[in-house]
């Protein structure tokens, strides 16, 4: 069964028609690359599976329950919203890290007091991840003592932290200087082999390709073509996705 | 009258004075936080009753509304005023800084970027422990530079009590002036009230020092 499917999925911005009756699934264990020029609807799309932008019509559906479904032409969304963002997490391409929390409690408060779960018992599991994730000097600092590859760190160890099925990422090395984006890639490359399930927007075109399941290409609002990275990337008949790859391996 | 005894008569008043202000903190720190939060209301009507109030408010003199309140009530229904003038005047002050702190507190309630209400909904906070636990705790580090401007206004703006004749400070300052004629009550309450708020902005000072262990 699919963790994440979006089906039909319309949404506009005033005249703008930014996605264009997209279809998308991520099944369990799968990492999806999603790529694309800008203002191609990538990030509108996760924006939209993550609830932050309101879809027009169309279903969203994790794990075979309907989060959104489309009745008599509008969306309607499930009234229990928040039982479904316990699902997935979402790691923001400016990291969005609480300011006046240190490290440790940006990644407990929410497992605490959302999910209520045990203080001590969460304190560990964090401790851990920051271990694993070379982040356990740095439980006590704060987002401003961290360098930028760091707080992205921080960001998805935060998203680790609530036991998310699917992690979301939007653009997450878009922000950082060139030099730290690596150890963020390493970080999602790790979680991959984990067989973490996630779907990630990215520029980082290499990456997308080392890393995925599957690929997506997205041009205007539509999905253009999608499949393994190695058909997509080595050898695909699309004239659309050939120009795309072509520009941007010239910049 | 010597020095001393101006001294002495006129910190019989400093207690009132202190009265007004600490009351009117109490009562107008919640009470612009509720303005402010209905001005931001999605609902248009009372939004716009929220800027009418913060309009008003700010936009006549404290000395009027001082009057109005302490006096409106004979003048409209007969009421006689009461004898203790303490609870008019704290109801002046009260909604006049309301309405300055409403408008402090939307300014920086404003200032706060999008992301952190995403980052917060992502992970299910309630919109109650969004406001409470993310948004209002860097809220008020924002805000604490005017609003340590507003409370150093409001402690001299008590002086403005002497209009309705309360026996604050200032008043009794005022008052001997006059029977003496002598200007020295207002040297003396000047320097009462420039070591008032350099307390004032010693005690903001330690605050502000200690809520910027981050930096936003």
């Amino acid at each position: 069964m699919s963790v994440l499917a979006m089906s039909n999925i319309q949404k506009s911005f005033g005249s703008n028609h930014v996605l264009k009756d997209i279809s998308f699934h991520v099944d369990k264990g799968d990492v999806v690359s999603i790529i694309g020029p800008s203002g191609s609807g990538k990030s509108t799309l996760l924006r939209c599976a993550t609830f932050l932008e309101t879809i027009d019509s169309g279903t969203i559906t994790y794990d075979g329950r309907n989060a959104a479904e489309t009745v008599s032409g509008k969306a309607v969304y499930a009234k229990n919203l928040n039982d479904f963002r316990h699902i997935f997490g979402l790691v923001f391409q400016n990291f969005n890290l609480f300011p006046h929390y240190s490290v440790l409690k940006n990644m407990m408060d929410a497992p605490v007091s959302v999910l209520h779960r045990n203080k001590s018992e969460v304190r560990d599991e964090c401790m851990a991840l920051l271990e694993k994730m070379d982040l356990a000097g740095k439980a006590d600092a704060y987002p401003c003592e961290l360098s930028g590859g760091q707080q992205q760190r921080v960001s998805i160890v935060r998203a680790l932290a609530m036991k998310p099925e699917i992690l979301f990422f939007d653009e997450p090395t878009s922000a950082l200087d060139p030099e730290l984006t690596g150890e963020v890639l390493k970080v999602i490359k790790q979680l991959a082999d984990e067989k973490m399930t996630m779907v990630i927007v990215t520029h980082e075109m290499p990456f997308a390709r080392a890393v995925s399941d599957r690929v997506v290409f997205m041009d205007k609002g539509v999905v253009v073509e999608q499949g393994r990275p190695e058909e997509l990337f080595g050898q695909t008949q699309n004239e659309r996705t050939k120009q795309f790859l072509q520009n941007y391996s010239n910049t | 009258m010597t020095l001393i005894n101006i001294i002495i008569k006129m910190s019989e008043g400093l207690e009132k004075t202190c009265a007004i202000f600490f009351l009117t903190l109490l009562f107008a720190i919640p009470l612009g936080m509720i303005v402010a939060l209905l001005r931001g209301s999605k609902f248009k009507i009372i939004s716009s009753i929220a800027r009418v109030y913060i309009s008003v408010l700010r936009g006549t003199p404290l000395m009027l509304q001082l009057i109005a309140v302490t006096y409106g009530p004979y003048y409209l229904f007969g009421i006689s005023v009461s004898r203790n003038k303490l609870i008019p005047v704290v109801i002046a002050f009260t909604i006049n800084y309301a309405a300055y702190f409403a408008e402090i507190y939307r300014s920086g309630i404003d200032s706060m970027p999008v992301g952190q209400y995403e980052a917060a909904q992502v992970l299910g906070y309630t919109k109650t422990q969004t406001f409470f636990k993310i948004i209002l705790p860097q809220v008020i580090r924002r805000i604490l530079p005017s609003l340590t401007n507003e409370i150093v206004t409001l402690v001299k703006d008590t002086s403005m009590a002497f209009t309705v004749s309360y026996q604050e400070m200032f008043t009794i300052g005022k008052q001997i002036a006059n029977s003496q004629t002598s200007f020295v009550p207002f040297v003396v309450a000047g320097v009462f009230y420039y070591v008032f708020n350099a307390i004032v902005g010693f005690v903001m000072g330690r605050v502000e020092k200690k809520m910027s262990y981050y930096k936003i």
